[in-house]
This record gives C-alpha cells, structure tokens and sequence, in this order.
C-alpha cells in the first residue's frame, strides 16, 4: 500500500448560529474523492472514523433517493443516519438530509440537517466542503455535542487498552 | 454525559460570538490588529455600532485594545476563544479521523487507475 503522507486535518468552523462548515483537503482528483464518497463498498472504509464497523452504507445517488448508514460502534452500540438526496451535480456537489436515528424524535423533519458536500479541484488536490445547516441553533449545537461524547468514548477505548497492558 | 457546562450570564466568549455582526469582527481580526475605522469601513456599519459591539467582545476578551496617537487598534486574543475551541475539537478530531481513512482509501483508487492505465 502507497505512503498516506497526508497530515491534513479537517477543520471545523461555525459561520452562523445554526450552520456548522467541515473543510479538508485531498491529494487526489476529485473524480477519485466523489466516488469514495459515494461507493458503498468504499463508504464502508472510511465513515466509521476508526470507532467501530460500518454494518450498512445505502445508497441510492439519485435526486430524491435514500442513503443510510449505520455503524456498530466499539463499544457494541448502534448508530444509524439516514436521508434523503435533493441535488446531485456529479463530481461537484451533492445536497442530501441527514437525520440521526438516534435523536428523540428524529422522525420529524424538522430534526433533518441540510448537507451540502462540494467537490473543488486545483493542480489535483481536491477540497470537500461539508456545509451542514440545522433547523435550529439547539440541533446544531447538540451535533457539535455529540463530538463530545464521542471523544469520551476514545479516552474509554485508550483507557481500556492501557488497562489491558497492565495485566 | 460530557457537556460542556455553559455559564449563563451574557459575559462569556459563546455568547459574545453568538452575534452575527460579531463575529465578522473576528473574522476581520482574524487577519491580524486593526484600527476601528479600518472595521468600520471593512463592515459597513455606523462606528457607534461597531464600538459598541466591540466593548462586548473587549469584555469577554475576545479582543484587545491599544491606543496609538489618536487611533485605537483591536487584535484578537486566542486564549479568550479557546473554550468554542475545545467545544468543536472533539467533533474536528472525528471528521478528521474519517477523513484519514478516506485519504487510504483513495491511495488505493490511485493505485488501481495506475494499474488499470486508466490515468496517468
């Protein structure tokens, strides 16, 4: 397998109250980021950010298809999104909902986010912008939470394996 | 769980930033010290508005301040930012992290267009 020396980190910033825009760079052409993005197959490598295994990856790339995606996470609970495509420009932008099952009454849409990934290619380096726009600022603010929960689980994991070496 | 317990009153960083016209402050700063009337001009607001979105940003200290003949020049101060920092870090770090995986799993598709000769 080729050297990864990419040492990029995706940064986060909050242009409103209820936005939240994820940027990262890539060594690759975007034809190439736009179809891990979107392959099932591929999506199951890459979307569980090392904290567990992607059981499910749906998807059904066309306006007004659905996606899902579930994980099984490490400490053996499941986490599932799902959504729905709303534009599809092929290897430029991709706006789709996406609601956390998990979320108290994530059935009503109004729990949704609206997404919009964008694909720009320069000199071969593609830049992914995800714009995510919650209906309120409380959502957006509970998804930026989450974070942290999640960041509890990681010390967890490492406080485990350090448990483990000690035995 | 691990939430970040906010202090209710008007005087901390959130909530001086929860200010759209704020933070555009910021974003200008963000550029490096600038003087009010620079702001002023780079806005497009009245001065008392951006004075006085500035005094509250100044009390939090988001921003510092410093004369200069007769100008007032304003910087940001990181350190005041640092509790939104740490708010959005953990959810940065797993973004990151898929976005580490992705970047393998692209290695690989460039790897295989190779082979395949399908890009050179």
């Amino acid at each position: 397998m080729a050297d990864v020396t990419s040492s990029a980190t995706a940064k986060v910033t909050l242009p409103r109250d209820d936005q939240i825009l994820i940027t990262r760079e890539f060594d690759a052409p975007r034809d190439l980021v736009y179809k891990a993005y979107t392959t099932p197959e591929l999506v199951k490598r890459w979307w569980h950010a090392n904290r567990g295994e992607v059981t499910i990856v749906e998807i059904d790339l066309r306006v007004g298809g659905k996606w899902r995606h579930v994980m099984v996470a490490d400490d053996g609970s499941e986490v599932g999104f799902h959504g729905e495509y709303r534009e599809i420009v092929p290897n430029e932008r991709i706006v789709s909902t996406e609601a956390y099952e998990g979320a108290p009454a994530s059935d009503y849409p109004e729990q949704s986010t609206l997404n919009t990934a964008t694909f720009t290619e320069a000199n071969g380096r593609t830049t992914l912008t995800i714009l995510v726009e919650a209906p309120s600022k409380e959502v957006r603010d509970a998804i930026i939470e989450s974070g942290m929960e999640e960041g509890l689980q990681d010390a967890l994991a490492l406080l485990e394996q350090v448990a483990a070496s000690l035995r | 769980m691990a939430r970040v317990a906010r202090a209710a009153t008007t005087a901390d960083a959130f909530n001086a930033v929860a200010e759209p016209r704020r933070r555009e402050i910021l974003d200008a700063l963000s550029g490096g010290e600038r003087a009010v009337n620079e702001l002023v001009r780079d806005l497009g607001l009245a001065q008392p508005q951006v004075s006085k979105h500035l005094r509250v940003l100044r009390e939090v200290g988001a921003v510092e301040a410093r004369d200069e003949g007769r100008q007032r020049f304003y910087r940001l101060n990181g350190r005041a930012l640092k509790p939104i920092h740490d708010w959005v870090r953990p959810y940065e770090r797993a973004w990151s992290e898929r976005f580490d995986r992705l970047d393998t799993v692209l290695e690989d598709l460039k790897e295989k267009e190779e082979g395949d000769g399908g890009r050179d």
